[in-house]
């Protein structure tokens, strides 16, 4: 009897050393990068960082700039406090996120400074505040401080995309209605407009926060309407 | 090793502000230079753009170049020596006494003409503006102005840097008949001579500072460009 139950521990043993490490991409982790950017995206499903959302959707250069530097900041603080999930002390965890968000946040702002210049002009504090950014701090505590380093970085990745993609495109919809270009580049044709002689006229509503908050509305609209997950009873 | 000691949780925190502070000096002083030159293009394209020149700020070290032929500094009324005008920190001497205080002053040839460029800097409602104003030959006449600021609200006091506002200084006069300084007056909506611009409604206390910066700076200069412009120019003034 004795012999068996040694042999059946032997063979666990066995099982748990045979077993294949996880891919990669294994299907949970594919889920890591894809929930964010739709089932549960961080901005029109959790309705978090909607603050940047708003300000700086006014141009596509700008959003992408900001959601670069958001990819930056989630990847590598998701990565670093993962990295030393077993040493910080629980008392003491959010400083330690806080601290490693805030600079980060100081770095790329020091960075977009010396290389373009213009751009960090124009975001100006919005930069600062990704500190604040409740996607960031939200992810780091919820997911960072109890994950291996890759799931946290997918994770970081995951979620930082989720927040750009709406980012850019209210940002598409908002440079597009509201100065008839795109990163600049003139979409409309001059020929088009009243002053020329033409019927169309850029819609100077579209430049004001307001309509980014409309914009993120209609997409929340959308997908709700698309996605059966996300239909409440 | 417990990680929730006190002791241990004294030495984290130290450990890790030393580190982040350390890696944190070393990313800026790194990168200063490339900021330094951000900033030092930045104020040449707005030297320039207060000459009506507007160039990409890529382009404006060599723009600066072309046009800005002269670059001065005065203090109490005379032009000194051995110093920079560009590096000059008008923030800072704004703050000194008129006998100390160090007033920049660039000369710029544009299609043959003479401007006088001044630089502007005074206090909006929340922070520090700042501006360029050039005046024609005859030091009288406003050429072209440009206005910045730090942190006025968005929409109000903000709007000093629209070229809705600055367009309206150009062609306004510094100087009265009898050629005494009177800046220009920042009105609240009802601007009609030509010593006197609309402020911007919803930021009086904004533009209340662009007119006192206006006063406060360019009294510096009045006596060395009376002199400097010749009196050729300044007879003109007087008959026309």
């Amino acid at each position: 009897m004795a012999d068996v139950l040694e042999k059946k521990e032997e063979a666990k043993d066995l099982l748990v050393d045979k077993q294949p490490k996880e891919p990669l991409f294994s299907k949970k982790n594919r889920k890591l990068l894809n929930d964010p950017l739709n089932d549960n995206n961080p901005i029109t499903v959790q309705v978090l960082g909607i603050c940047s959302a708003l300000a700086i959707t006014v141009k596509l250069y700008p959003a992408l700039v900001m959601s670069i530097s958001v990819l930056f900041v989630m990847a590598a603080g998701n990565v670093i406090v993962s990295l030393m999930r077993n040493f910080i002390p629980n008392r003491i965890r959010i400083i330690v996120q806080l601290v490693v968000v805030a600079s980060l946040v100081a770095l790329v702002d020091q960075v977009l400074k010396a290389f373009v210049y213009d751009v960090s002009k124009e975001l100006s504090v919005f930069v600062g505040l990704i500190i604040t950014n409740c996607i960031i701090m939200g992810r780091l505590e919820a997911f960072a401080l109890g994950n291996s380093v890759w799931r946290s970085f997918l994770d970081g990745i995951g979620n930082a995309f989720g927040y750009a993609w709406i980012l850019l495109a209210v940002a598409f919809f908002r440079e597009l209605l509201g100065s008839g270009t795109l990163f600049g580049f003139q979409i409309i044709p001059d020929a088009w407009y009243l002053a020329n002689g033409g019927f169309y006229s850029n819609n100077g509503f579209m430049l004001l926060p307001p309509m980014a908050l409309i914009t993120v509305g209609i997409i929340i609209w959308v997908q709700r309407a698309r996605n059966t997950k996300l239909i409440e009873e | 090793m417990d990680v929730n000691k006190n002791s241990y949780t004294f030495l984290f925190a130290t450990a890790m502000v030393v580190v982040v502070a350390a890696s944190l000096s070393f990313a800026a002083t790194n990168l200063k230079p490339f900021q330094d030159i951000n900033v030092e293009q930045e104020k040449m394209q707005s030297i320039l753009s207060s000459i009506q020149i507007q160039v990409e700020r890529s382009e404006a070290p060599e723009a600066y170049e072309s046009y800005i032929t002269e670059a001065i500094v005065l203090q109490g009324g005379e032009a000194i020596e051995g110093q920079d005008a560009f590096a000059v920190d008008l923030a800072k001497e704004i703050r000194k006494s008129d006998e100390e205080r160090l007033s920049p002053l660039y000369i710029a040839d544009k299609e043959g003409e003479t401007y006088y460029i001044i630089p502007l800097q005074g206090n909006g409602l929340w922070g520090p503006i700042w501006g360029y104003v050039s005046l024609k030959q005859d030091i009288n006449t406003v050429y072209g102005a440009t206005f910045d600021h730090k942190a006025e609200t968005p929409g109000l006091g903000a709007e000093i840097n629209t070229p809705v506002f600055e367009e309206q200084f150009k062609n306004k006069r510094m100087l009265d008949s009898n050629l005494t300084f009177v800046g220009i007056d920042v009105r609240k909506g009802d601007a009609s001579t030509e010593y006197q611009v609309d402020g911007i409604s919803g930021g009086t206390i904004t533009s209340d500072g662009v007119e006192a910066m206006i006063l406060d700076c360019v009294k510096e200069y009045v006596s060395f460009l009376k002199e400097h412009s010749g009196k050729t120019a300044t007879a003109a003034l007087i008959s026309e």
